[in-house]
């Protein structure tokens, strides 16, 4: 699937969004990455979030705080995001294992420091934030009700690299 | 400067490191289940790739949901049974003989001093008690580990957490994990390893072992590492004796991969654990730890003793001590699953089993269901489990249920009282 980095935002304004919270465990029995699409965040409560609303359906970045992503080692969890459009993760800091299973699928695990993502939070108050993502660049730019924050992040060449190549098995696959 | 376990196993097993900062390393280990590993047979087959590095190097298991409960978990269990066989995977473990990964892996001895070892589940941190580099990893990462026997990682910092003095009696590893938890925190470990030394592990059995390294993870950590010392020779022996003459050859050869003196960490944390208590955890994060005495009177619902954290010989007997000659609550549902067919067979041979059935708990063959909330022993809304697993997430075992986590003696005094209770105060009533 071609990887689109940008488009509308979702913000969820907590620190340790767990897996289990992305995709629920007993979504696990599914073999196929199609079939987990109806049940993204199923599981996550926050205020002013409805798993089953428009805002998410919408959506083709998250904007998170820290450690999004913790606990188990699922790839449903960036699956769930993928097959329901949304490539580009934006948050403070990531469990391990899911930035590297973001990465390796060939999408976007961007952090930034915290005073940046609290600009982004900030626009959300404006209206409806559009981010547009310019990789080679490393700058996020995003907008609401004609405000734009232009933000530089920082991306290991490894990271990059997965990207560009559309992820970890094709990079693997071209090189060992 | 000298190096850590970790530095030394990277250096040792560096394949390729394509950017500065990311090492590809050369895998003698990639353990493989049900559940995270049919997606990546699918895609390898989808991209005409449906080959394996090495079926000696790979292991596999059906343990998360066994025997099957429906056409879906069938479907996968099958996925990975016809895969195990088309590429005669020398040891696949299968109904009859299957028990959950990260027990029934290290009690095969596959798990080797300086070994590194990845496996789609994130509690393969659990395999680094032997001291190996052992890593959680995703099914892209499990996918390219069973096509190509490698796997990147950014080389990891290590957090040195010493441990002294002398656990006070009914105090067990899992007390002192989920103690470490708390003090670093849910991701205070990100991007680094977690290494256990001092004198409480050295006295440790590798059981004990195996439950701090399987809770790393729950500190963000990429691997919970111990030194190998006599204690993992003994528990090796088995399987080592055709290599080395004596113990003490295989402790020197070992020996090699322990931190030098002089090695340098990101941070060391000193606890001496002497009046340590036995720990609970609230809420919805495994760094929310309080002592059992805090909690208790807090009523569940289920007792559930088992998992990769807590489902081994020394755990069965540390639950069935308190056990013995008592009856569980009534309103309490107690379900206890030995991790592995050894296991189970042992804890029949001592009587434990039949403690645990006077006791009133129904006795669940080897598997990991309950405590991800996919069978024998899901919870409903509202209800509330004391669990030897090691996850408390909201709607882990459940949606809407809530898991309190605590050691196997904690778990059997809360079944008895049908309270969080401090099995010291029950012992001394």
């Amino acid at each position: 699937m071609k990887k689109i980095f940008g488009g509308p935002a979702i913000f969820l304004d907590r620190s340790d969004i767990n897996t289990d919270e992305i995709i629920p465990a007993k979504y696990l029995t599914e073999v196929t990455k199609e079939a987990l699409k109806p049940y993204m965040l199923e599981d996550l409560k926050l205020e002013n979030f409805d798993p089953s609303g428009e805002k998410l359906k919408n959506a083709r970045v998250v904007v998170s705080r820290e450690n999004f992503g913790c606990g188990s080692s699922r790839e449903h969890a960036p699956w769930v995001f993928e097959v329901n459009g949304v490539h580009t993760i934006i948050a403070q800091s990531y469990a391990r294992i899911f930035r590297q299973n973001t990465f390796n699928g060939g999408m976007l695990a961007i952090e930034l420091p915290k005073g940046d993502l609290d600009r982004l939070f900030a626009l959300e108050k404006v209206g409806v934030v559009n981010i547009s993502v310019d990789l080679e660049g490393q700058r996020v730019t995003a907008t609401a009700g004609g405000k734009t924050e232009s933000l530089g992040f920082e991306i290991s060449p490894f990271d990059k690299a997965l990207v560009q190549a559309g992820g970890w098995v094709e990079f693997a696959d071209a090189r060992y | 400067m000298g190096k850590t376990i970790a530095e030394k196993i990277f250096a040792a097993h560096l394949r390729d490191e394509p950017f500065p900062g990311t090492k590809v390393l050369d895998l003698d280990r990639v353990l493989c289940h049900e559940i995270t590993t049919p997606v990546a047979i699918a895609d390898l087959e989808a991209r005409d790739k449906d080959r394996v590095f090495d079926n000696h190097k790979i292991k596999a298991v059906i343990d998360h949901v066994t025997p099957s409960k429906d056409s879906k978990t069938a479907l996968q269990a099958k996925m990975l049974r016809d895969w195990a066989r088309r590429h005669q995977i020398a040891d696949f473990f299968d109904i009859g003989h299957n028990g959950v990964c990260h027990a029934i892996f290290p009690e095969k001895g596959y798990i080797r001093p300086g070994f590194t070892v990845i496996m789609g589940d994130s509690h393969t941190c659990t395999h680094g008690a032997f001291g190996a580099f052992a890593a959680g990893v995703g099914t892209t990462d499990l996918e390219v580990g069973i096509l190509k026997g490698v796997c990147a990682f950014r080389e990891p910092a290590t957090i040195r957490v010493n441990l002294t003095g002398t656990l006070p009696k009914g105090v067990y590893a899992k007390d002192v994990i989920l103690f470490v938890i708390g003090q670093i925190g849910v991701n205070g470990a990100t991007d680094r390893v977690i290494e256990f030394r001092g004198p409480i592990i050295d006295r440790m059995s590798m059981e004990a072992r195996m439950t701090l390294c399987n809770m790393a993870i729950e500190a963000g950590g990429t691997s919970g590492i111990c030194m190998p010392d006599m204690t993992t020779v003994e528990y090796l022996w088995p399987f080592i004796k055709d290599e080395f003459k004596t113990p003490e050859a295989a402790l020197a050869e070992y020996r090699q991969w322990v931190s030098d003196d002089n090695a340098s960490y990101d941070k060391v944390l000193d606890f001496d654990l002497s009046n340590l208590a036995p720990h609970v955890t609230f809420g919805y994060k495994p760094d929310c730890v309080k002592p059992v005495a805090d909690m208790a009177g807090t009523p569940v619902d289920q007792v559930y003793i088992g998992t990769c954290t807590n489902g081994r010989m020394e755990d069965l007997r540390q639950a069935a001590e308190i056990l013995k000659g008592k009856r569980i609550a009534e309103t309490v549902r107690g379900i206890v699953s030995p991790a592995t067919p050894k296991i189970f067979s042992q804890a029949l041979a001592e009587g434990i089993i039949q403690i645990f059935m006077d006791a009133g708990f129904c006795v669940t063959n080897p598997t990991c269901g309950a405590c991800l909330g996919m069978s024998n022993g899901v919870l409903s809304e509202g209800e509330v489990c004391a669990s030897t697993s090691n996850r408390n997430f909201n709607g882990r075992m459940g949606k809407g249920g809530m898991v309190h986590l605590m050691s196997p003696a904690t778990a059997a005094a809360t079944a008895i009282a049908g309270v969080i209770t401090d099995a010291r105060t029950l012992q001394e009533a």
